[in-house]
């Protein structure tokens, strides 16, 4: 913890806190570290509805939300507060106890997957040593919300929405995982923090440039898996009305929503942490802002720190809606093709480049040394 | 002291979990139940600081081989009346089938209970031990052949199996998607020059 943070304590609550057991003080930190962590992610979640909202508004030439509060910033509280006081209504002829978990299972992994991801040099829930492989294990196992949420509800519709989900998640994971291999030769651990220090020393640095078809890949197979369009067959309202989530309403499918809107900010994080370096800054190793790093306020501008990464978030999240209002929905078969016969692939391919550059001491490999 | 109660207890919930996916009616209740028994069984190795094994449980079986059971068994029709007809003919041979296996289990279990000196709780392993970096340095240097035949013979069942259930199906529209990009305006539409028509 800062030292900053220090002085905002009273001193009777710093006296009982060194007094109080060992067991106590790790499960209570712990504990807020979770809360905070949940709760900026789903005012990130309401907040990213909005920001969605107005890009896709400007991009058609209109408003957007302008009515609740001001210019509208109070809407996502709105859509909250209707969605909490809708009726759930459960089918008759659906396997109920499914159909209720299902939603669960969807939002649970999207923020669990945030327990490993660092927000700046020194908070992090848990600094594993194999946060990166659970990272990929918790976002594979968001799809089984999707695919229970179809079969439970027993409906054609969402069987289906449920099929191509599950058939475009597998597809997408491979591409995914072999992108995140050669995060991984790259930053030469698994531990994300030791993946965002390798890329620390401004923006040459970063793994953008040496991994560049990898992020490329990384970051549409990204879309693919948060079901967005143009990857968005798994609701294809114009097909299947809705897809998986055709028979909620009410809290369980607000709950769908949140899940959705939580993968997809945990991915642009993701992509941020693996490629743009995370909360480090383009402008660190220049020598010339060198004695701005240690600034009170704007400091982090040249030495990093968490609105870095938040910024590298918004701007993922602007590219999600961009992709949104411009391209047309891919066709299932397309999808297919280019998961398998494309990305794979290219990755494949740019492991092999990745070894020869390894070999030869090039790169994010230059300063290692072999 | 802790550690064994968190065994014990994550063990208890694994074995209902495992007695679910054998009694369950519903067949995606029992790949459910799977999935639940597998979330368990990487939580024991958890406990053992064996983190690559428990994660790649979790990535490799849950994320992907019990989605596409999920896959199968949805699309599947079960007939559950057809399955019960049967249950009374082959009961005696698969009772049989599980005592035996049963008595080899408790044999091997026994047997090793009897000659190793078993410990009551996992080694704690030393600080800044990392089960992934050490399965990776023996993986990849003692073990290199054996890794990569073990790969090669997978690539082979992978190719095997493709291979066996691609078939040339006759009348079968395939897109050539090359040429599909490849298209331009001029292949799809003839602007046709003409005169204005003089009004009737």
């Amino acid at each position: 913890m800062p030292e900053f943070m220090a002085g905002l304590i009273p001193q009777f609550v710093m006296d009982w806190w060194m007094t109080a057991p060992g067991w106590f003080t790790y499960l209570a930190t712990t504990l807020f570290k979770i809360l905070l962590v949940t709760i900026v992610v789903i005012l990130c979640v309401a907040f990213s509805t909005y920001f969605e909202r107005k890009v896709i508004g400007s991009m058609q030439a209109r408003v957007g939300p302008n009515r609740v509060g001001w210019k509208g910033l109070l809407q996502p509280f709105a859509d909250v507060f209707k969605l909490l006081f809708k009726e759930v209504i459960v089918p008759s002829q659906s396997s109920r106890f499914l159909y209720v978990i299902a939603p669960l299972l969807s939002l649970t992994p999207a923020l669990a997957a945030w327990a490993v991801i660092p927000m700046n040099n020194w908070f992090v829930i848990a600094d594993i040593n194999a946060g990166l492989l659970y990272v990929l294990a918790l976002t594979s196992v968001g799809v089984y919300g999707v695919i229970l949420a179809g079969w439970a509800t027993n409906s054609k519709y969402a069987l289906l929405g449920a099929m191509r989900s599950a058939a475009q998640i597998v597809a997408y994971e491979i591409a995914m995982g072999f992108a995140l291999v050669g995060v991984l030769m790259a930053g030469g651990s698994l531990n994300i923090g030791d993946i965002v220090e390798k890329q620390a020393g401004g923006f040459s640095n970063w793994f953008l440039l040496p991994l560049f078809p990898l992020f490329v890949v990384y970051w549409i197979a990204g879309v693919a898996e948060t079901n967005r369009a143009p990857f968005d067959v798994a609701e294809g309202e114009s097909e299947i009305v809705a897809g998986f989530h055709v028979e909620y309403s009410g809290v369980a499918f607000a709950l769908f929503f949140l899940a959705e809107y939580a993968n997809m900010i945990l991915i642009s994080t993701l992509t941020a942490v693996f490629f743009l370096g995370g909360w480090a800054s383009p402008f660190e190793g220049w020598a010339i802002f060198e004695p701005y790093h240690d600034l009170p306020f704007v400091g982090w501008f040249f030495g990093g720190g968490f609105p870095w990464l938040f910024i590298k978030m918004a701007f993922f999240m602007y590219v999600f809606f961009w992709l949104r209002a411009t391209f047309p929905r891919y066709r299932y078969d397309q999808i297919m093709r280019l998961g398998w016969k494309v990305f794979i692939p290219v990755t494949i391919v740019w492991i092999a480049v990745e070894g020869a550059m390894a070999w030869f001491q090039v790169g994010p490999w230059a300063a290692t040394g072999g | 002291m802790l550690h064994s109660i968190v065994f014990y207890v994550f063990a208890g919930i694994m074995f209902l979990g495992a007695l679910g996916v054998v009694f369950s009616r519903n067949p995606v209740h029992a790949v459910m139940f799977l999935v639940f028994t597998f979330f368990n069984a990487a939580i024991l190795w958890l406990l053992a600081e064996a983190e690559f094994l428990a994660i790649v449980l979790v990535l490799v079986y849950v994320g992907a081989v019990m989605v596409l059971f999920l896959f199968v068994v949805m699309m599947l029709e079960v007939d559950v009346e057809a399955a019960k007809r049967g249950l009374t003919r082959y009961a005696p041979l698969g009772v049989g089938l599980a005592l035996i296996m049963a008595f080899e289990l408790i044999n091997v279990i026994w047997l090793r209970g009897q000659m190793a000196n078993v410990d009551s709780g996992f080694k704690p392993n030393p600080e800044g031990y990392s089960n992934t970096e050490a399965l990776g340095a023996v993986l990849y240097t003692e073990h290199v052949y054996a890794f990569e035949i073990a790969a090669v013979i997978l690539l082979l069942a992978i190719i095997a199996a493709i291979t066996l259930t691609m078939r040339r199906r006759p009348g079968l529209k395939v897109q050539n998607i090359a040429k599909q990009v490849a298209v331009t305006a001029k292949d799809r539409i003839r602007v046709v020059k003409m005169d204005a028509e003089k009004k009737q």
